[in-house]
């Protein structure tokens, strides 16, 4: 389908060629910046990989149509380069070895997922490339001390942990105290699940509220009915679910299955699982965090906001108008903000843009964008929405927004 | 770990039925597959690592027909039917130029197979997690707090009435009679004129089609990704091994015993546990076996 045996063939002659070939396309050529990606294309990541390089390539497009990157009075126009990583860290380590070295990429977009960063990180860093990553949410990408990446969605610790200050706060309005509600709570057994867990229990410990059930899912358990059974004998207030979309459909299923009641439920990647289209009954009331909301006040030059991308966005690419996954939302911010550092940095020179980055603090349709010294935005926060019953998502400014509790019609 | 033990058995009792009772089911879909990794490990001395890729496909199929407007239950024979197609495909192209090599031979052919249909699969479908509804009632008992899916027991009397028709098929047709006798010897019943090869394409057809209707009771009760293929592999392998080779009551008994042992195991340890006590079942069984044979074992130096 998509032509893997030219990759295929190519990585096999990269590592010959490399060699005698380096820089053999420079990263900026007359009026083109090329930019770098190792995209999964093909493989498990590959829905999330092509939301991603939609994002890119809109991005992309809309910048050269409104004017292009401007440095040193001249106006650039953007490229980027994909290789398909066919969701394996290793092939997508290797391509990002070949973008710096034989295609002489200077700068870099990051790849889908958590995992795939984690491999391309060190090459990146190694080279002293810059890289803007839209889809590496994990907290642990950002304690290893890396200078050149850069990362616009807010890290893995934040998906639910604000969950329960907009329930303690609904507590709290309610003359109830936020020490009396009790957690059950399961997250798949991997880095960014467990980061989620992370979080959830500091914020936990900060409202004294007591976690019953804590268990850890292993990646491939398509059963999680033990915990749940758990779960009625001990009734706790609050469900708190994280495992990608086959844990959020796993629990939709059994939720529904076994009739589970609980006032607060959130689970992590709901949308992405269209629990609210296959589990109508347990998903209304669910809780989802999003990485954006389509009714964001932010606005800026180029996109307008969020409102104008999202309309914007339906006209270009018509297969989405049922909802643009915030996956591609944020890969358009990465565009923008590589944008804008290279017109403040007002060269070319990787440090200098590498610094421009860091500097970074900007207003995008996607949400204000700040890097903390790690490399993390610390503007933006999480946005909640909850699911009605009619399966639309409502967004959840304030404690005030939740309908609670959540009384599910099996 | 106290308090789980504490709540199971103390404060709410209840919830050993809701347990006992999901193990019945997971081990009845267990047991059809295991019992077709038996038959063809047993005739053919083939481990198929495809196994539980062939499980998927055939939760596949039932989501595609359930796609196309039928029931997964209804459209069974079909799926059945098209996944002995496939089996007897595959037996030629692939697995007939391996069964007479060593081990190893079979297991790679196997598992590049099981890569093979993963892809495919991926290619199709996409990664993404799906499901297919049933719309089958759901019971509940003891105020609610019991709750057993209408689908469940629907897939229960299925596999129950599938494995009584295995076995009636191989004590009293001719046909299950030269798969056993070709099982037993494969050169004596070729000298007694069974045509060996036919057998085993039988064999492993027979073995596709159950792993196919295993499929389709999985897409109903559980989720299907193109690479959970490899969860049913595993449990399959545990239960055939702990079971033996060719013992059928042993295959099924092992299966419930899988299923509680993982419900239990979930509850008391916590989820994390829960695959890993199919592994620890098969160490265990395969311990006492060791000291069993012991005793037994003659001196030959």
């Amino acid at each position: 389908m998509y032509n893997k045996l030219p990759i295929a063939l190519g990585t096999a002659l990269a590592v010959g060629v490399a060699g005698f070939a380096g820089g053999a396309m420079a990263k900026v050529e007359g009026d083109t910046i090329t930019i770098g990606s190792s995209l999964s294309l093909t493989g498990k990541y590959s829905t999330n990989g092509f939301h991603t390089q939609k994002g890119y390539d809109f991005a992309v497009k809309r910048i050269n149509d409104t004017g292009g990157v401007k440095v040193g009075g001249k106006s650039y126009k953007l490229k980027v380069v994909y290789y398909d990583d066919e969701s394996t860290p290793s092939r997508a380590s290797q391509l990002t070895e070949r973008l710096v070295k034989q295609d002489g990429v200077e700068f870099m977009l990051g790849p889908y997922s958590t995992t795939m960063t984690k491999a391309v990180a060190p090459v990146t860093e190694k080279y002293k490339i810059p890289m803007v990553e839209a889809e590496g949410a994990s907290r642990s990408l950002f304690t290893q001390g890396y200078k050149y990446m850069f990362a616009v969605l807010s890290t893995s610790e934040y998906y639910l942990a604000p969950v329960l200050d907009l329930i303690a706060e609904r507590t709290k309005a309610g003359y109830k105290a936020p020490s009396d509600l009790r957690i059950g709570m399961a997250f798949e057994n991997d880095g960014f699940s467990l980061d989620v867990r992370a979080g959830v229990l500091d914020v936990a410990k900060k409202y004294n509220m007591k976690i019953v059930i804590d268990d850890k899912l292993p990646a491939d358990l398509s059963d999680m009915s033990a915990t749940l059974t758990k779960f009625k004998a001990l009734k706790p207030d609050i469900l708190l679910v994280s495992g990608h979309s086959k844990g959020a459909a796993t629990a939709a299923r059994q939720i529904e299955e076994m009739k589970i009641q609980a006032p607060y439920m959130a689970i992590t990647h709901c949308e992405a699982a269209k629990v609210h289209v296959k589990f109508p009954k347990s998903a209304n009331g669910l809780l989802c965090p999003t990485q954006w909301l389509t009714n964001l006040p932010n606005s800026e030059p180029i996109f307008g906001d969020a409102q104008k991308y999202d309309k914007d966005f339906k006209v270009a690419y018509p297969e989405y108008n049922t909802g643009i996954p915030y996956q591609t939302a944020q890969a358009s911010a990465a565009v923008l903000v590589f944008k804008d550092a290279f017109e403040r940095a007002n060269s070319f020179d990787r440090d200098k843009v590498r610094d421009a980055l860091s500097a970074t603090d900007m207003n995008t349709f996607y949400g204000p964008v700040k890097f903390s010294e790690a490399g993390n935005n610390i503007a933006k926060p999480m946005f909640y929405r909850q699911i009605q019953a009619d399966g639309s998502y409502k967004n959840i400014v304030s404690n005030g927004d939740m309908t609670v509790p959540r009384k599910a019609a099996y | 770990m106290l308090d789980n033990l504490q709540l199971l058995f103390v404060y709410a009792p209840v919830m050993n039925v809701q347990m006992i009772l999901d193990g019945i089911f997971i081990g009845a879909v267990f047991a059809l597959a295991a019992y077709g990794l038996a038959l063809v490990w047993g005739v053919m001395n083939v481990k198929n690592l495809a196994q539980g890729d062939f499980v998927i496909m055939g939760g596949y199929l039932a989501f595609t027909a359930n796609n196309l407007g039928f029931h997964p239950i209804l459209a069974l024979p079909v799926i059945a039917t098209i996944m002995y197609i496939y089996g007897v495909v595959v037996y030629k192209l692939v697995i007939r130029r391996v069964i007479d090599n060593d081990m190893f031979v079979s297991l790679l052919a196997t598992f590049g197979l099981s890569l093979f249909m993963q892809q495919v699969m991926n290619l199709i479908y996409g990664p993404e997690v799906q499901t297919v509804d049933s719309h089958m009632h759901i019971m509940t008992m003891f105020d609610d707090f019991v709750t057993v899916p209408m689908v469940k027991i629907v897939s229960l009397l299925l596999a129950g009435c599938f494995a009584a028709a295995i076995v009636i098929f191989m004590t009293k047709s001719r046909t299950g009679q030269a798969i056993r006798a070709t099982s037993q010897d494969a050169r004596a019943a070729r000298v007694l004129g069974i045509d060996t090869d036919k057998v085993y394409m039988l064999t492993f057809a027979l073995n596709s089609a159950i792993c196919g209707i295993a499929g389709v009771l999985v897409s109903m009760i559980w989720v299907l990704q193109p690479f959970y293929g490899i969860v049913y592999s595993l449990r399959t392998f545990a239960i055939v091994t702990a079971a033996g080779l060719g013992n059928l009551p042993g295959v099924i008994g092992m299966s419930f015993v899988l299923g509680w042992v993982e419900q239990y195991a979930g509850i008391i340890a916590g989820a994390e546990w829960q695959v890993a006590s199919a592994v620890f079942v098969l160490i265990g069984v395969l311990l006492w076996r060791q000291i069993q044979l012991r005793r037994q074992r003659q001196v030959v130096r």
